[in-house]
């Protein structure tokens, strides 16, 4: 069923009631039907009966029509989404703790500006970078400071909406 | 009027018009046990001797009798031992309400005595479970289990209720009617009731498109084909599938949950497809030009090799759960529904055709596998059938359940009473005693079982004895794991690695043990006395025939291969 060819990231948005265990149904579902999880962020909504879990999955078309499939049989999850880079817009956050001595640090400062990212701390020896920005734009800022060495990293799942008027309700069904 | 957590859980079972229920008590139901004790005028409690055969016995009880079984167990190992029964009841689409106790909620989470998080563990294998924070929601809690149990695809839902919640009073009012559906089934898709006013035409508008091209499939196909699966006897399709079968002259084959919805005494039915399918069904499958699948999820053991599986067939498939589209078999066209409602829109649509050639070749396949050994599966099956035709029958896993797939005539829903998904030895007697709980008449339930899978669950011996169930327990006695014998037999050189059950126990010494009577039989005259005889009497017996270790299943098509490659005739 799987052409490698045709494997490519998706960015799944899912609303599910925000209830104990509702995130170990979901996990659990992607662990046992062997779907390939990227990332994964959740988080309340305006609706504090609701919580929006973004996922980045990694498949084919089929799969994901599978994966949608079945996320609508958790009980628990009220619509679930699959954008397009189109259509919506992408964020992830990562901060980067970057060796970086006096005669770096220009360099890095230089960079840093050229992604928009922000610097959080720095010492002697070390700077803490923030990136917020789609997975390409983080993937080359990172590339670019590994010549610097990277010394700790942390990332969060990226998160995302549909640009323009749309959105996604929990009305789905009626 | 204020009562109790665990009353109210006694109220709710008989708001939802529950009757019987399996289980066994312990520490973290006291409580409910207490509130039954009260009410046992309105609801009787069968005990059996281990939970696992509870959760069979509400499971087999939900086949037979197309109503929610329930199951009541109490926390740690009484909730771990139901997991099993949960698993096949879930495989299957049977609907049961698994309801347990547990630890009260200031011990949760310091590893107390008898504490596991049941709930976390039968996440995977429930439709969906809770765990009951407070006693104001539990009726409503209770009322959406059940609701969820038995709407779309059936499946089980486990409720967990820790003690101090049974022990806290609240308000209770009682429901009844429309008023027990939750407010969830609105909202959700997959927990929908067979739609109705409105929502049907609603229904009817959005289906509309593809109940037409169906139609276009039909009419142009030549070699129509019907595979019938247990979504057909989950929604009460079975006339709807023969009228189809019969408007486009197709044959039809059947997985195996589906048996029984077309009776095997009709010259379309082509029996059981699959790794030990009939020759006819899978030849069928491999020549149709167009398959109507019909509640069915396309299993590995029905498919053989998915890539070469009805090679030259456009599929159209029906079915509830939106998910099994394009799961393991690429469709041409689906109708996402209720098997009986998509059937009985998709006739309006449908013209007669005939198909005689195709009819013939396919019909033509039937054939006759009786082996030369004396005393041998079929010919029991048989004796059995021609004794009691429409006898329930109830089987545990393994060569025993495959034998009587194929050789047992089932002639209506609901006759065979087996663990197709999970393939869960020791599920028979369980299941059987569930099933003959199910019958207010009393009919005799037959459990064909093997040795292996006996040696499972006969400790329920006991259960049926005490509450006289008219349980016929034939066993297939070969000495051996017959089913992993065979394939050590064909696919590991004959190397016999722990199959061979040569140890007892004496079965009829058993029977005698529990106090029921037990016959040993080694040639069908004997056979078809005993069971004659336990057919009157309407009493829980055993009755072991001793078969031929070498024994085996055919046909059989090797996993991984195209269906119509047998490897044994």
């Amino acid at each position: 069923m799987t052409d490698t060819a045709a494997l490519r990231h998706y960015t799944v948005g899912v609303l599910v009631a925000n209830e104990p265990g509702v995130l170990s149904r979901v996990s659990g579902l992607f662990s046992r039907r062997g779907f390939n999880i990227e990332s994964l962020a959740v988080g309340p909504t305006q609706d504090r009966t609701i919580s929006r879990i973004t996922l980045v999955v990694n498949g084919d078309e089929a799969h994901i029509e599978q994966l949608v499939q079945q996320l609508y049989k958790l009980i628990s999850v009220q619509k679930v989404q699959v954008f397009s880079r189109e259509t919506a817009v992408e964020r992830q956050l990562v901060m980067v703790k970057v060796a970086a001595d006096a005669q770096q640090r220009e360099g890095i400062m230089r960079l840093a500006d050229v992604f928009r990212a922000k610097v959080l701390d720095v010492s002697r020896s070390t700077m803490i970078l923030q990136i917020t920005g789609d997975a390409d734009k983080v993937t080359a800022l990172l590339e670019l400071l590994s010549d610097y060495g990277i010394l700790e990293m942390v990332q969060t799942g990226a998160v995302a909406l549909e640009r323009g008027e749309t959105f996604m309700s929990s009305d789905l069904f009626d | 009027m204020k009562l109790s957590g665990a009353e109210i859980l006694i109220e709710c079972l008989i708001e939802q018009q529950v009757e019987t229920i399996f289980g066994f008590p312990g520490g973290a139901v006291l409580p409910i046990y207490d509130a039954l004790y009260a009410r046992s005028d309105r609801i009787s409690h069968v005990l059996t001797a281990h939970e696992q055969h509870a959760g069979h016995a509400a499971d087999g009880y939900a086949r037979r009798t197309g109503r929610t079984g329930v199951c009541l167990a109490t926390s740690g190992p009484g909730a771990t031992n139901l997991v099993t029964a949960i698993a096949t009841a879930y495989m299957d689409s049977s609907p049961v309400v698994f309801i347990t106790g547990n630890v009260p909620q200031s011990l949760m989470g310091t590893d107390s005595f008898q504490e596991a998080d049941i709930s976390g563990m039968t996440m995977p294998v429930t439709k969906h479970n809770y765990l009951v924070h407070s006693v104001e929601k539990l009726a409503s809690t209770l009322r959406e289990a059940f609701f969820i149990a038995a709407s779309g695809r059936p499946g089980p839902v486990l409720v967990d209720i820790p003690k101090d919640v049974q022990v806290a009073e609240t308000e209770y009012v009682p429901l009844s009617g429309d008023a027990l559906i939750p407010p969830l089934s609105a909202k959700h898709p997959t927990v929908q009731l067979r739609p109705s006013g409105e929502a049907l035409e609603r229904y009817k508008t959005k289906a509309q498109p593809r109940l037409e091209k169906a139609a276009q499939l039909i009419a142009e196909a030549h070699r129509p084909l019907i595979y019938c699966g247990g979504g057909v006897i989950l929604s009460g399709a079975e006339a709807e599938l023969l009228a189809l079968a019969e408007r486009v002259d197709a044959p039809v084959v059947s997985s195996l949950m589906g048996l029984g919805a077309v009776p095997a005494t009709n010259p379309r039915m082509l029996g059981m497809l699959g790794m030990h399918g009939t020759h006819a069904a899978n030849i069928a499958m491999q020549r149709c030009d167009l398959l109507i699948a019909v509640g069915v999820r396309f299993s590995d053991r029905a498919l053989g090799k998915a890539a070469a599986f009805a090679p030259s067939a456009k599929v159209l498939h029906i079915d509830i759960d939106r998910a099994e589209i394009n799961k393991n078999v690429t469709t041409t066209l689906h109708i996402t529904g209720d098997a009986r409602l998509v059937l009985e829109l998709l006739l309006s649509r449908v013209s007669r055709k005939h198909h005689e050639l195709w009819m013939q070749q396919a019909c033509g396949m039937a054939e006759d596998y009786l082996t030369d050994s004396l005393f041998e599966p079929r010919k029991i099956l048989k004796t059995i059938a021609a004794t009691a035709p429409d006898i329930t029958v109830a089987t545990d896993v393994g060569q025993h359940q495959m034998w009587t797939a194929q050789h047992f005539p089932f002639i209506h829903p609901r006759q065979l009473i087996t663990s197709g998904g999970l393939g869960t030895m020791g599920y028979g007697l369980g299941s059987a005693m569930g099933a003959a709980a199910g019958d207010p008449e009393g009919n005799p339930v037959v459990l064909i079982t093997g040795d292996g899978s006996f040696r499972m669950n006969l400790t329920e011996l006991s259960t049926i004895q005490h509450y006289g169930f008219p349980v016929i327990v034939v066993i297939f006695n070969n000495g051996t794991l017959g089913m992993v014998r065979q394939w050590q037999t064909l696919f590991y050189g004959h190397r016999y690695s722990q199959t061979t059950l040569d140890r007892g126990p004496d079965f009829v010494k058993l029977a005698d043990a529990y106090g029921i009577e037990g016959t040993r039989v080694s040639d069908l005259a004997a056979f078809a006395e005993a069971f004659a005889k336990a057919v009157r009497e309407r009493k829980p017996c055993i009755i072991e025939c001793m078969l031929d270790i070498d024994e085996m299943v055919a046909p059989m098509v090797a996993p991984g291969s195209p269906i119509d490659a047998f490897c044994l005739n």
